[in-house]
């Protein structure tokens, strides 16, 4: 504990940045789940309407797409500025963890849904050629050809996904949201205390490190075969 | 029976019509092989997707049987694709599933639940392939052949009536080709099978079809019994391909026999003819003399066929062709 007090003079209270972490985690966690829910079914559509895919609707693609365009256009701080009155509408407030999860999820559930659209087009249009002579409806093509064939992709994108949400809840710490931004932010930048942003940004090192190796080991898992 | 009435097909590009097929009419019977052989973008890839209609015909209808297929609404025609199995040049596995989850896919997407009765059906679809011992392994980790074999088990799944290869045997080195073309032909002959196969060899033709159509440039130029088709082609595209087949007869076609006395003549043999020793009697009872120029013995199919170029000489030349014709067997003049 000493070496830790002479190292970090500034920090007196761990706990708070064990909060912190678990704050980030939960914003994590909790976004990254919500953006795949959003993400996935809005990429398959984008992947489905396409030109020359299985159903293709200019006009819906073309609207799907300028909508996922937009928002991945508008740099994430001021998408959560701009997205406050949706955020208190749907969650009751505008900070904390809660707050903050509308803004994550509104900007990466479309990112994450062009890597969706981009992995599916990886698929060989032979199988799913294949999968038609043999009967297959949409549904079931979707289901037990494009998503299973496409999972080294989409896992890949969930982990690009993951990443990038840790940076947007760092960012969100700047305008309230808690978690490790929220300190590295009060602490290590109003206050001048740069140990603290010293652990902060290592905790995020940390994090962004573990989920890259994590996700890279199951993206060769399914990638092998 | 496959039906196609009146069926052409053409493909709206930057809003013009390309043609890919003009309209032509064929029937294909129950039971036979029937080989559609073209260069590549003469069409016979539209053809055979029109079967199971991959590709929907710009006009015309299609019977499989007594359905017509192209009056089908989804659903009706998802039911009907799953009694036509259909493989192809690059196999079009799953490369998540295992070779039994492969072969076992068509039936799990007509509904069949029950995972005794999966299991039972893929050993024997992996039996009949040679496959038994590769069931866990994934495509991957198989040789060309040994996946089209998969696809070949996995097409039979649904005990379907017809079976259309997409050029299955292109990515495939002779042998392999060989020994795939030898399941097919075993296939047809003990699940009394149809099968349609679309090449641009006419070996392939050769070996296991019964009937061939020539494509070329989205027109049939001709169809007929294999073994016509092969020995008097008509078409300048199907004397190609045979003699693609035949390098050696092409040579031959090509030789100068203009300094070699007497008429020049093909004679072709086949099946029973060939093992009958017609032309040395025809040539002892007529009094004239040959002398061969070129010749090939082999089988188209089952049926083994002989020709022979010749030049003839002697008084009896007419008189020898005349019994020879009477033993049926079919003579060319080559020269004057």
């Amino acid at each position: 504990m000493n070496m830790l007090q002479t190292l970090f003079p500034n920090i007196d209270d761990w706990g708070e940045i064990g909060r912190a972490c678990i704050d980030t985690l939960l914003m994590l966690g909790g976004s990254l789940a919500l953006s795949i829910a959003i993400g996935l079914p809005l990429g398959v559509l984008l992947y489905l309407t396409g030109k020359g895919q299985l159903r293709p609707m200019p006009k819906l693609y073309a609207i799907a797409s300028l909508l996922v365009n937009i928002l991945r256009s508008v740099p994430f701080i001021i998408l959560m500025i701009v997205l406050m009155p949706v955020t208190y509408f749907l969650v009751g407030t505008k900070l904390g963890i809660r707050g903050a999860i509308p803004p994550l999820v509104i900007g990466a559930a479309p990112f994450f849904a062009r890597l969706v659209e981009t992995a599916l087009r990886e698929v060989q249009q032979g199988v799913i050629e294949a999968s038609q002579a043999m009967g297959a409806s949409l549904w079931q093509i979707v289901r037990h050809v494009l998503l299973p064939e496409a999972r080294g992709g989409l896992f890949a994108g969930v982990t690009v996904t993951a990443i990038a949400l840790v940076g947007y809840t760092a960012m969100g710490g700047a305008i309230g949201s808690g978690g490790l931004g929220d300190l590295a932010y009060r602490y290590g930048y109003l206050s001048y205390k740069s140990d603290y942003m010293l652990v902060t940004v290592a905790l995020l090192i940390v994090l962004v490190q573990l989920l890259q190796m994590l996700g890279d080991r199951i993206v060769t898992r399914y990638k092998r075969h | 029976m496959i039906r196609f009435v009146d069926v052409h097909k053409s493909y709206r590009v930057d809003g013009r019509d390309i043609p890919a097929l003009q309209p032509f009419s064929l029937d294909i019977a129950d039971g036979e092989v029937f080989g559609i052989i073209g260069l590549s973008g003469a069409g016979k890839s539209t053809l055979i997707r029109l079967i199971n209609l991959l590709e929907r015909p710009s006009g015309g209808s299609i019977f499989v049987g007594d359905t017509e297929m192209t009056a089908l609404a989804e659903p009706a025609l998802r039911a009907q694709r799953r009694r036509i199995g259909m493989i192809f040049q690059h196999f079009n596995l799953l490369a998540s599933q295992t070779v039994a989850d492969n072969v076992a896919f068509p039936m799990r997407l007509a509904g069949e639940r029950n995972t005794a009765v999966l299991r039972t059906r893929v050993d024997e679809l992996l039996a009949r392939v040679g496959l038994t011992a590769h069931a866990d392994k994934y495509p991957s980790q198989l040789s060309g052949g040994q996946k089209q074999r998969v696809g070949i088990a996995r097409a039979l799944a649904n005990r379907p009536s017809i079976l259309l290869c997409d050029e299955a045997t292109s990515a495939l080195d002779p042998q392999t080709t060989a020994s795939v073309l030898e399941l097919l032909a075993e296939i047809n002959r003990e699940l009394k099978l149809t099968i349609v196969l679309i090449t641009h060899e006419m070996d392939v033709v050769r070996r296991v079809c019964d009937r061939v159509a020539v494509l070329d440039a989205g027109v049939i130029v001709e169809h007929g019994a294999v073994a016509d088709v092969f020995l008097h082609p008509q078409h300048a595209t199907t004397r190609r391909f045979v003699n693609e087949a035949l390098p050696e007869e092409a040579a031959s076609e090509l030789a100068p026999f203009a300094q070699v006395p007497g008429r020049i003549l093909r004679l072709s043999f086949r099946g029973d003819t060939t093992l009958t020793p017609a032309l040395g009697r025809v040539a002892r009872e007529t009094g004239i003399d040959f002398n061969i120029l070129a010749g090939r013995i082999d089988r188209i199919k089952d049926l083994p066929y002989g020709q022979l170029t010749l030049a003839m000489q002697g008084a009896g030349v007419d008189a020898a062709l005349a019994a020879l014709r009477e033993a049926s067997i079919e003579i060319e003049e080559l020269s004057r």
